[in-house]
């Protein structure tokens, strides 16, 4: 018998089991007969000229198979890795990148050689018998002097160092700066990030010589993607080409585009004639996984004495890297976000995409949106605080409070109610009572703050007419939905999970649509071989777009089983009534059948006249629009004024994700995404040496993750909005947290650190910074 | 150049040559077959790996096989005693401490040694506990609450549980 209701459910996951047990299938798990190992020779250069490659030594190694450069792979890959550009741009420049250099190399890891071996032992030993020449170019590493004409270039066979340059005008921002009575202004750095998923890349090919058939086991979060532009380039059509995502141990965006190494994995096992595997090592991750972030905005705010917020003006330079990562541009989405939960009169934007010879930048958890939550939330605390206003209240004053509201660039915020999150945010932490404690502990020498961030964000992706101008593309996502014959129910989604518990809160979906037992449910992703395309799972889209492709599927299956019931009743369609998985006629519940009964006979004779065997559906989802989560976080912290140390007292976080599939996960997705803002807030930033464009922190020895003993336990509490976009009534949750997070925490620190004066602190606010900060405001 | 050796692994005895420079990780993984030991970092950080050597946690990325010589090595596979879960890996599923999973076999088997070791840690103690092991998923929240109901359920006590439920009948409905 079916539940009276799935969704809202706090169930357990079924992905569990085999993951507490040790019976996951991660990407190094995948072993096949005959396999051989790749080790991939990558550039000790950020920019340098290759002169030669000597691969004798290596060769001659025993148990080497092959050691393969750019002149082994250029006759089997064909094209260029692909670049979603989704903004049009004013200038734009979109160099074509081989999977591995050929004779200029222009980040630190790119690949130049890869050896081919019976272990993986052996392949990294031969890897350093590779012998390369290089004849080092100087390294474009900052921002504003790649912008100027007398920079060297970044790759000389490019006309300058700009991948874009668009503005984005909304309104007279000039008018409304000149009748402002506040301007303040503020450069806002975001850092490079390491996404740094626990598991590295890494993919297996299994090229069937004859046949041009292939296999290809990799951990991404996209392999319909993969499959189409690694299939296109090697010449495998999708009908010969399966690629498999099993358990992939998380992404953060870092997964989302296909790389390099799964065009060479592939090429190597058609060179070689056998399975090669891969499996990307943490130096090399940290080198040529794509990284997050690497802004800088300069702001400029006009706002009234009374509070009002006029007008805001900002200029994104965004750090490319090298070459574009696949959707590095939509990381532009900041400049039409910057209003962030606010009214305004006006808004001028301008993004510049600029080359580095640094690993490319992508999105990494939120991409773009946390630096548009965090340049707003950090305009409007300076603001406040340049007219002496409380941070709640002049939030308070400026929310936008109608909706479906239109903002400044005509994104329509879908629905919202943000002083609610922010009371229930400020009655949970008890605003009043910290405020009171905070001039007492002042007086005693301690520096407590508390930080606000009543952020909204634009998920879903994503509406086809939003899409489109990015090459025609529509970010629809697909589903399956078959009913087997004694009732059991296959789902298979082109989404794809990797520690968003898709398996269970699909199946709570789809066995509430049907009207079926959750345990009946079984849900497909990651396997193009029994998968309808879809473009897989990142920008909190899976839920409000693949689960309605769920729901549409659903839908048409319960149409048909209505007809099946209309038929066996021998009654008319418009007088069977479907109840919670029960077909019966009107006014005679007593008598019904169940799905498993109808599905059973959809299979067999003497269907209705014109009708095909079989009970399934296969639906696409366009979403009419975006879906707008929202809410408040509070953090407070305290400093410690003679070392800098920030520790955080408490952290609340109050979200409006519409309704709730399965709070559990919910508060799950929360948790680690909050973690991961309070980590940039705090810890995390790629460093390089100018200079030379070596790495400075390419491990995690060096890079700091934090640990357990760095993070506080989380107050959660939720309001519900339900998206008026879909008929599930959902938004999205993976990124809001580290949306969110990041300045709550910065503005925190401020408001702490404002008795010295100071204003403003950049990510990360380490101990040093802050010393330094202090000793500086007290001199 | 292979050497023998000799150990126990979940309770079965096996013998193997393997180079000298071999690490434990990648004979558990690679010659013996268990997979469920997994390999992040590479620089010993992250505690991915960690299985239990004669009873102690230890990073097997950070051992030779040889060291493992005569000596018995318990992995995430060994954890679970005539198919039913140990304390910790039924905590960690009812607590939701894990997302994408990957860290997962390392943080049950750092969690069930310091259980071992500490029965009844408070969470200055959990997080020292834990230090060696990183997650990017869960901001380790619901990881503390599980070691939390893990040494709860141990100690013959009840946690304050989450109100996840494994069977979705009994599920109730948030409003």
């Amino acid at each position: 018998m079916a539940v009276t209701s799935m969704i809202g459910a706090r169930i357990q996951r079924r992905e569990d089991p085999k993951l507490i047990t040790g019976h996951g299938h991660f990407i190094d798990d995948v072993n096949l007969v005959n396999m051989a190992h790749m080790s991939i020779v990558r550039s000790p250069h950020a920019h340098a000229r290759i002169t030669s490659i000597d691969t004798a030594a290596a060769l001659a190694s025993n148990g080497v198979v092959a050691v393969l450069t750019a002149a082994d792979f250029k006759p089997v890959i064909h094209g260029g890795l692909p670049v979603t550009n989704s903004f049009v741009a004013d200038k734009k420049q979109i160099p074509e990148q081989f999977p591995i250099a050929t004779d200029e190399v222009v980040y630190l890891g790119e690949p130049v050689a890869v050896v081919v071996a019976d272990d993986r032992y052996t392949a990294d030993d031969a890897a350093q018998l590779v012998a390369v020449d290089y004849e080092p170019l100087p390294a474009v590493m900052d921002l504003e002097l790649a912008m100027t004409p007398s920079s060297p270039l970044v790759k000389s066979d490019r006309p300058d160092n700009i991948g874009w340059d668009a503005a984005f005008p909304a309104g007279d921002i000039d008018a409304v700066f000149a009748e402002a009575e506040v301007i303040v202004k503020q450069r806002i750095g975001q850092q490079r990030l390491f996404p740094t998923p626990m598991e590295t890349r890494g993919c297996v090919a299994d090229y069937v010589p004859f046949d041009n058939r292939v296999t290809l086991w990799t951990s991404t979060q996209v392999p319909h993607f993969v499959r189409l532009f690694v299939g296109g380039a090697l010449g495998v059509p999708e009908s010969q080409m399966r690629v498999v995502s099993h358990d992939v141990g998380g992404g953060f965006g870092s997964k989302i585009r296909p790389y390099g190494e799964e065009y060479l994995t592939t090429a190597a096992s058609k060179l070689c004639g056998r399975p090669v595997k891969w499996i990307e090592d943490r130096t090399e991750s940290l080198q040529a996984t794509t990284h997050g972030r690497g802004q800088i905005f300069d702001i400029e705010v006009a706002a009234n004495r009374d509070g009002t917020l006029l007008g805001l003006r900002f200029t994104q330079l965004l750090d490319i890297g090298a070459y574009h990562g696949v959707f590095s541009a939509f990381q532009v989405v900041a400049c039409l976000l910057g209003g962030g939960a606010y009214e305004w009169k006006a808004i001028n934007a301008r993004s510049i995409g600029i080359f580095t010879n640094r690993t490319a930048t992508d999105p990494y958890r939120g991409a773009g949106r946390p630096e548009a939550t965090h340049l707003v939330e950090r305009a409007v605390d300076l603001v406040a605080r340049e007219i002496g206003m409380d941070p709640a209240e002049i939030r308070r004053k400026n929310f936008v409070k109608t909706f479906p509201h239109v903002n400044n660039f005509g994104l329509t915020y879908d629905s919202g109610d943000y002083e609610k999150t922010l009371d229930r945010a400020m009655e949970i932490i008890d605003y009043a009572a910290f405020r009171k404690r905070q001039e007492e502990l002042r007086a005693q020498g301690r520096y407590t703050g508390i930080g606000f961030s009543t952020y909204v964000e634009i998920c879903g992706l994503g509406p086809s007419a939003a899409t489109a101008p990015a090459a025609g593309i529509a970010l629809v996502e697909s589903s399956m939905v078959r009913v087997h014959p004694t009732g059991s129910v296959t789902v298979s989604v082109g989404t794809h999970a990797h520690g968003q518990s898709h398996e269970t809160t699909f199946a709570q979906i789809a066995a509430d649509a049907l009207g079926v037992p959750y345990d009946s449910v079984e849900i497909h992703h990651g396997d193009t071989g029994d998968t309808p395309f879809g473009y897989g799972t990142y920008g909190s889209r899976s839920l409000a777009v693949g689960g309605m492709a769920i729901m549409a599927s659903c839908h048409k299956v319960v149409e048909k089983a209505r007809k099946l019931a209309a038929h066996a009743f021998e009654a008319s369609e418009d007088d069977i009534v479907v109840d919670q998985g029960r077909y019966f006629v009107r006014g005679n519940p007593g008598e019904a059948k169940v799905l498993a009964e109808l599905a059973f006979a959809s299979y067999g004779a003497g269907l209705p006249e014109g009708m095909e065997q079989g009970l399934e559906a296969v639906s696409y989802f366009d979403p009419p629009n975006f879906v707008w989560p929202f809410g408040c976080h509070i953090c407070a912290v305290e400093v410690d004024p003679e070392t800098g140390a920030v520790t955080i007292d408490r952290y609340v976080a109050v979200d409006d994700c519409g309704n709730v599939i399965n709070p559990m996960v919910v508060e799950g997705q929360l948790h680690g995404g909050i973690a991961q803002g309070i980590s940039q807030a705090l810890f995390e930033e790629v460093s390089y040496d100018d200079a030379t464009g070596q790495m400075l922190n390419g491990t995690m020895l060096d890079y700091l993750i934090p640990t357990m003993a760095e993070m506080p336990m989380f107050e959660l509490d939720r309001t519900v909005t339900p998206s008026p976009t879909n008929e599930l009534g959902v938004k999205g949750i993976g990124e809001a947290g580290t949306i969110a997070s990041s300045v709550a925490v910065i503005n925190a620190i401020t408001d702490a650190l404002s008795p010295f004066g100071i204003r403003h602190v950049e990510m990360p606010a380490r101990p040093d910074r802050l010393w330094s900060m202090i000793k500086e405001a007290r001199a | 150049m292979t050497q023998s050796v000799e150990l126990t692994i979940n309770g079965r005895r096996r013998q193997d040559h393997v180079e000298p420079r071999l690490l434990l990780v990648h004979y558990l993984r690679e010659v013996a077959g268990l997979t469920g030991t997994h390999i992040s970092c590479d620089t010993s950080q992250c505690g991915a790996c960690t299985v239990l050597l004669d009873g102690e946690a230890v990073k097997s990325c950070s051992v030779f096989a040889v060291q493992a010589d005569g000596r018995s090595v318990t992995t995430i596979e060994g954890l679970a005693k005539d198919g039913t879960l140990h304390p910790v890996q039924q905590a960690f599923w009812s607590e939701h401490g894990l997302q994408c999973g990957f860290c997962t076999p390392g943080f049950i088997m750092a969690a069930a040694y310091l259980l071992q070791q500490n029965p009844t840690p408070t969470d200055d103690e959990i997080d020292r506990g834990l230090e060696g092991n990183l997650c990017r998923c869960t901001g380790y929240h619901n990881i503390k609450k599980a070691v939390r109901a893990a040494a709860s359920a141990m100690n013959g006590g009840t946690a304050e549980l989450s109100g996840n439920v494994a069977s979705p009948v009994a599920a109730a409905v948030e409003g």
